[in-house]
């Protein structure tokens, strides 16, 4: 193609000046450093969490893939613990890591178990702010901001539970909320349509903001594919590491008696959409968001704290916590 | 599926500096390979930008160079050799090469070494690089900022335009590149090396690099650590600086219209490797390095001058054990002694004004005295001229009244000596009658 110039006299005989050899120098620079991914799976115990994250990436990177008999037992209070791994496909790197969250929804009283999630999203960000405003700062900083936080709704069939509207609607935020229906073998179709209806009329009734958002869509052809994928939301999916033998060919799958479940296939259930969403398509979106907008807000915030109301209110820790109700947390 | 074992060894080795993560294989395909298309699609979108500073003596073609590497003529005339100091004049424009839309800005160096004192004529260039790389600062230090549509001027690449003495460099070249080299990308090139010989050309190059190297000058040496481009980088560096030839006028040459420069011996072909090294130009700047020269631009040069402004404001890195925000807190105390200051400064001026004012107005009040007293002086120069007037009136009507007075009693005189003379005359006549 011969280049073309918003200027007069274009001499385009003599061809190709070579720019668009960029893309090829930044696809070269991006296989060299390799990319870093930080995702995390919220929902209570039971749900398929670390299957559904080891069938996403069709490796053992979840937790219980690597914890230990100990660490077992539903845990007293929620916990925070980061795995990270490296995988490999076609020559490009990445450093995954699976943030999971042992413990949330298991207690009796739930009350506020949203909170230790968001501080530990917070606290990430504050990391990375502390290494940006360094004098001399490192060439690359190491990014440990959560990209994507996956959120698992039982299968109950009727509507969102206070817990779920509850988490939903402080940490949509700070972070970007995939919610997904866990387990969804156990709804019929019918069953699930209805129950996706619901989900999103209570998301709409709480003003809940989830992945993709509607303002930060970019132009007209981003809105539409964004548009259909709102129009999904949330995936209803099954998670499997068994491979079973369907029509013969070896898929991944769960086996009943009454049947096979095929993870893949996308009559049985969404999961495809949600790993092409999460991985082929939108997974750079989903890191620009992150640093661009929510990172963003939360340095604006910071970077205002110093100042505290003029009428007296307390002022509200940046990591969304109000003050009094750290105090009582605490005795 | 790789074999586990060297992918753990490369694998580990690439991530020295974050936590130790295990490497584990894949059972199939996932799709994170599509992650750099991604990448680039975005960029795609927002479209580049490439920053080149073009800085050397006026004449030395410029601009032709310009033309001949992005193919297209940009507006412009030639400039004149009286400038006063060395300004630097910008032009942007947008170019489109199948779907890349690249915003090129060409910096223009107009003056330089035309004046007969030379001594500053780097400090113009310095301040404007440095410009740009405070305006990132700045962006970058808003509490509201918009990093990613921030449309970038800084100096990704400066062409160094060497005259073709074939001896040596001048010492203006020397003392600029030396302000410059730990500002931004030099790419030294030896401009209308048409003029020296395959030989002399030889000979110039080596005393250029020697001296370069002898005065500690560092240029931008083509990036060597990506197996892909190693071999072709490593070559170049070899043929620095580049001895170029720009025209943007076609010959014919056997069947083929070239871009070249025609003498009456012969032909310059612009693209021809065997007699100038553009086509090695243009393939180092732009094809093969252009992402390059950014990100140096922003990883070593910007952050050079980003570490010196801060620590020259005051700033410094906080221990662990300090408080954070350090540079919060500097921010403020620095803001407060400067709001201090400007305070102090209007308090000064409130007074100089008042004070202003008050001389002013004393002046005028002065003024208006002498002016009142003239007033009064003219009027009472008025009044008497007017008095003397009208006495010399009344002295000339009262002359006037006498006159008619006087005339008409001789009117009546004569009336009455006529009539008494008609009437003796009469008489005298009767009388001789008698």
């Amino acid at each position: 193609y011969p280049p073309s110039v918003i200027s007069p006299t274009p001499s385009s005989e003599f061809g190709y000046v070579g720019i668009d050899a960029i893309l090829e120098q930044m696809r070269r620079k991006a296989m060299k450093q390799g990319f870093e991914v930080n995702i995390m799976v919220v929902g209570q115990s039971g749900l398929g969490k670390s299957t559904l994250t080891n069938t996403l990436f069709k490796s053992k990177v979840s937790r219980r893939s690597v914890m230990t008999t100990e660490e077992e037992r539903i845990p007293k209070t929620i916990e925070i613990k980061s795995i990270s791994h490296v995988i490999e496909e076609k020559g490009v790197r990445m450093k995954l890591t699976v943030i999971d969250t042992p413990g949330f929804g298991d207690q009796i009283n739930n009350e506020n178990c949203w909170q230790p999630i968001m501080k530990f999203i917070n606290a990430q960000y504050e990391q990375y702010l502390q290494e940006e405003i360094n004098i001399d700062r490192k060439k690359r900083i190491p990014d440990s901001r959560v990209h994507c936080c996956i959120y698992f709704i039982p299968p109950t069939g009727h509507c969102l539970r206070p817990i779920d509207i509850e988490f939903m609607r402080h940490l949509s935020k700070v972070v970007n909320i995939v919610p997904v229906i866990a387990k969804a073998d156990t709804l019929t179709l019918e069953e699930r349509n209805f129950f996706k209806q619901k989900i999103r009329e209570d998301l709409r009734a709480n003003e809940i903001d989830i992945y993709p958002q509607n303002e930060f869509d970019e132009d007209a052809e981003d809105r539409m594919i964004n548009e259909k994928i709102r129009a999904m939301i949330p995936f209803a999916v099954v998670g499997s590491d068994q491979e079973y033998q369907v029509n013969g060919k070896r898929l991944l799958g769960r086996k009943t008696r009454w049947g096979t479940v095929e993870v893949e296939n996308t009559t049985h259930c969404e999961f495809a959409y949600l790993r092409d969403l999460l991985i082929r398509t939108h997974m750079q979106n989903i890191k620009d968001i992150t640093s661009s907008i929510h990172y963003e807000m939360y340095r604006v915030r910071r970077l205002n704290e110093n100042n505290t109301k003029p009428n007296g209110q307390p002022a509200i820790h940046t990591n969304g916590v109000p003050e009094h109700e750290v105090l009582s947390h605490e005795m | 599926m790789i074999v586990l074992g060297v992918v753990t060894i490369k694998l580990c080795v690439f991530w020295l500096d974050g936590e130790g993560a295990r490497a584990v294989p894949l059972s199939g395909h996932v799709g994170f390979d599509s992650m750099p298309d991604q990448l680039v699609n975005k960029s795609v979108n927002h479209g580049f930008c490439f920053n080149i500073l073009c800085v050397g003596e006026t004449g030395l073609g410029k601009s032709t160079l310009m033309d001949t590497l992005f193919n297209t003529k940009f507006e412009g005339e030639s400039t004149q050799h009286n400038q006063p100091g060395v300004q630097l004049k910008s032009n942007t424009y947008e170019l489109q090469e199948s779907n890349v839309r690249l915003k090129l800005n060409v910096v223009n160096t107009v003056g330089f070494g035309d004046q007969i004192n030379k001594e500053d004529s780097y400090k113009s260039i310095v301040e404007f690089i440095d410009a740009q790389f405070e305006a990132y600062l700045q962006e970058e230090l808003k509490i509201k900022r918009t990093l990613h549509s921030y449309h970038d001027t800084r100096i990704h690449a400066c062409l160094y335009f060497i005259a073709p003495t074939g001896h040596s460099l001048k010492s203006l070249d020397l003392v600029t590149m030396k302000k410059l080299d730990s500002k931004v990308n030099i790419i030294p090139i030896i401009a209308k090396s048409d003029a020296i010989s395959k030989s002399e050309l030889a000979k110039f190059k080596i005393k250029i690099t020697s001296e370069l190297v002898s005065n500690g000058v560092q240029i931008y040496q083509f990036p060597t650590d990506d197996e892909t481009v190693a071999e072709i980088n490593s070559t170049m560096n070899g043929h620095l600086p580049f001895a170029v030839v720009g025209s943007t006028e076609e010959v014919k040459i056997g069947n083929k219209m070239v871009r070249a420069r025609q003498y009456p011996w012969g032909t310059v072909q612009v693209e021809n490797e065997n007699h100038c090294d553009f086509v090695k130009l243009r393939e180092m700047l732009i094809r093969v390095n252009m992402e390059d020269l950014r990100e140096q631009t922003h990883t070593r040069h910007y952050e050079l001058y980003r570490r010196c402004k801060l620590e020259e404001m005051g700033f410094k890195d906080t221990d662990p054990d300090s408080k954070p925000f350090s540079l919060q807190e500097t921010y403020e105390a620095k803001r407060n002694e400067f709001m201090g200051e400007l305070q102090k400064k209007e308090e000064e001026m409130r007074q100089m004004f008042v004070q202003r004012v008050k001389e002013k107005e004393g002046e005028l009040k002065e003024a208006e005295k002498e002016l009142h007293e003239k007033f009064d002086r003219l009027k009472k120069l008025h009044q008497d001229e007017k008095k003397k007037l009208e006495d010399k009136k009344k002295a000339l009507d009262d002359e006037l009244n006498s006159f008619k007075q006087k005339k008409t009693a001789a009117e009546l005189l004569q009336a009455q000596t006529q009539q008494a003379g008609s009437s003796s005359t009469l008489k005298k006549d009767k009388e001789r009658k008698k």
